[in-house]
């Protein structure tokens, strides 16, 4: 019988299965950080229990940490003690920790695959929704709660329920300018943030065999804001490339054994998805959000939508009212002409090397309007290093743009990177939920690209839009 | 886990759809260590407006939360169900959850009961003519029942167990210890370990 690539990676997991029950899964790789482990740690004191597998558990410090003066305590006695719990229980419990200042710390979904530590055919959990990014490499990976830590770090294993299957095909060619990220967000505005919920994504088509593994990344990535548990894509030669030699990767036979696993992790012909969704990739433009969930997003040539008139369901007519009080927005008003306070480029999202060399290009040789301040976080330390070793912060920094170290920053603002109430961005992050940034701040979700040419105009803006 | 067979109290009607895990709680209330104490926080940005409704006199003391589809969403933050639990919620009536939130819930004894968004409707308006109307909602039947209506609700067979039961989920795998040490003899050895590490 032909199976799905989220089928095989299944069964190729379960350790026990019953009528009635759910199965029961392995897990291949467990990343922790220091906001949901604290009290799974706990739970597992309380019980007496160790940690089953601390060789596939990985610890890494990033939702709190500050992007500023990373040497010094952090300011924030809270954000401390919640670093400082997190180092304690890896020491106690045996776990790898990449602590702020080390070499390989940063954002738990960038550092799993720069360490080759992410691979095809694994299961991946954190107690992060985004832990969908992992799919990007043909891994089943998906957000999990704080209960569900404790019994993945007791037990190695998770109950759960098979998700339902969906293939969103890209189809085409990107045009020059349109990014991975654009196909997310319109993917999301065409399905609405519960359209994936219960179901695990596939996709493919064309314009997805395409993208890089960083853009396949920020694809799966921005899964879980469709309401989706994960996103994949089959594993290829790109992503094979990808991870060769890096330091988790296997290497001799071991290469070749698991090259031929990986090989076998591809839809079969003839295999059946539960929902199908077809995305023309000629056609796509550059997407900007401009209301206050991921599924409210336009191209950026488009005007703020009417809630009266554009939208046909009553929940939806009041979530528009709803978002354009909250953004301080009026039907009608071109979306090129929104005027942004802060642009942030970084986070799991749009924090990795090609995210920084596409906006840096943008920006160089140009300046951030006045009165518009852009913050470039790296999704890691070692991101950083290798931007700076191509200059890349000088292009930022010449621009009057601000160079920080690692973490989650402004995408959520549980350390002091946040906006005022009242204040505007455009953001390559993944949420503009209210108050998501920092109170009363108000989000556009933008491409690397349009974050860098808003930074230049100071309204939303791509590339095209700026002078020779 | 304490048993959940039924709950009898008064209900909020929420408005809103898109009700996300940062609205729940925000970020910068998931600092804390413990696992409790996290009421706080409960929508606290929109708590901030004294017309929130659950600012109002008529909803103090609440333990049935009705609202809007695609409740959950976002942040896979279990602090949410923590604030909910906490502030005294015992069940939430929605047509539609997110997953990883319903996940969440079941571990820590919150009911996410699905309803049809017309049967919410109806719940909305008969809870915001009387705000002292007490809703009950029986696990073991599958049903809401409010002043002569009865709505059925929708919760898997092995969720409604676990709560009737009040199990918990890590002594049932352990159960079946001799399952995951078979599983992990025969584990391809190209599979990567964290440990030692390599950089």
């Amino acid at each position: 019988m032909p199976h799905t690539l989220a089928e095989k990676v299944w069964a190729d997991h379960v350790v026990r299965s019953a009528d009635g029950e759910p199965d029961l899964l392995y897990i291949d790789l467990h990343l922790l950080h220091e906001v949901t482990s604290p009290q799974a740690f706990d739970g597992l004191r309380n019980a007496g229990r160790p940690v089953r597998r601390p060789d596939l558990t990985i610890a890494t410090e990033d939702h709190n940490t500050p992007t500023l003066e990373i040497d010094k305590p952090i300011a924030d006695p809270v954000s401390r003690l919640q670093i400082e719990t997190l180092r304690k229980n890896c020491a106690d419990f045996g776990v790898r920790i990449h602590s702020l200042g080390d070499a390989q710390q940063g954002i738990v979904h960038v550092v799993g695959p720069q360490l080759g530590l992410t691979q095809p055919g694994m299961t991946v959990v954190c107690g992060d929704s985004h832990t969908s990014t992992h799919g990007a490499f043909g891994a089943l990976a998906f957000g999990i709660g704080t209960s569900e830590v404790e019994h993945v770090l007791a037990t190695q294993t998770l109950p759960l329920k098979p998700f339902k299957t969906m293939a969103v095909t890209v189809t085409g060619e990107l045009a020059e300018g349109v990014t991975a990220k654009d196909v997310v967000l319109a993917v999301i505005a065409q399905i609405g943030t519960g359209g994936g919920q219960g179901y695990v994504i596939e996709y493919r088509g064309a314009a997805v065999e395409k993208l890089s593994m960083e853009g396949r990344m920020t694809v799966c990535n921005m899964s879980i804001e469709a309401g989706a548990r994960a996103g994949m894509i089959a594993p290829d030669e790109t992503t094979f490339a990808y991870l060769k030699g890096r330091a988790h990767a296997p290497a001799g036979a071991d290469w070749d054994a698991a090259v031929a696993y990986w090989k076998t992790l591809r839809t079969d012909d003839g295999a059946g998805f539960d929902a199908e969704v077809v995305i023309d990739g000629d056609a796509l433009t550059p997407y900007v959000t401009w209301g206050t969930n991921p599924g409210q997003g336009l191209p950026l040539s488009a005007s703020v939508p009417d809630p009266e008139t554009d939208f046909e369901a009553e929940v939806d007519k009041t979530a528009a009212r709803k978002a354009l009080e909250y953004m301080g927005l009026r039907a009608g008003t071109p979306l090129r002409e929104i005027r942004v306070d802060t642009v942030f480029l970084g986070s799991c999202t749009n924090g990795r090397l090609e995210d920084l060399r596409a906006a840096a290009a943008v920006i160089k040789g140009r300046k951030v309007a006045d009165g518009v301040r852009m913050l470039v976080v790296p999704g890691s330390a070692r991101v950083r290093l290798e931007a700076e070793a191509e200059g890349l912060h000088e292009v930022f920094t010449a621009a009057g743009a601000e160079w920080r170290f690692a973490g989650c920053s402004m995408c959520l603002g549980m350390n002091p990177d946040q906006l005022a109430p009242g204040e505007r961005s455009a953001s390559t992050s993944n949420r503009n939920f209210e108050g998501r940034q920092g109170k009363g701040g108000r989000t556009h979700l933008v491409s690397p690209l349009v974050a860098a040419a808003t930074a230049v105009t100071g309204t939303l803006s791509s590339p095209s839009d700026l002078a020779a | 886990m304490e048993k959940f067979k039924t709950h009898t109290g008064r209900a909020l009607p929420l408005r809103r759809s898109n009700v996300d895990t940062d609205q729940i709680i925000p970020a910068v209330y998931l600092k804390r260590i413990t696992r409790t104490g996290f009421e706080d926080g409960l929508f606290a940005a929109w708590r901030a407006d004294p017309e929130f409704i659950l600012n109002s006199e008529d909803y103090q003391g609440v333990s049935v939360l009705v609202a809007g589809p695609d409740f959950g969403t976002g942040s896979s933050r279990e602090h949410a169900v923590w604030a909910l639990r906490d502030y005294g919620f015992k069940v939430v009536l929605s047509a539609r959850f997110a997953d990883i939130f319903r996940g969440n819930s079941a571990k820590d004894g919150l009911l996410t009961a699905v309803l049809k968004q017309e049967d919410i409707e109806i719940l909305w308006k008969l809870v915001e003519e009387n705000p002292e109307l007490e809703v009950t909602v029986d696990l073991e039947a599958r049903e809401v029942r409010v002043e002569g209506h009865v709505f059925t609700f929708e919760v898997d067979d092995y969720t409604r167990w676990r709560l009737l039961e009040g199990l918990d989920d890590i002594s049932l795998t352990l159960r079946h210890g001799e399952d995951i040490d078979g599983f992990e003899q025969k584990r391809p050895g190209f599979k990567p370990k964290t440990l030692p590490a390599a950089v």
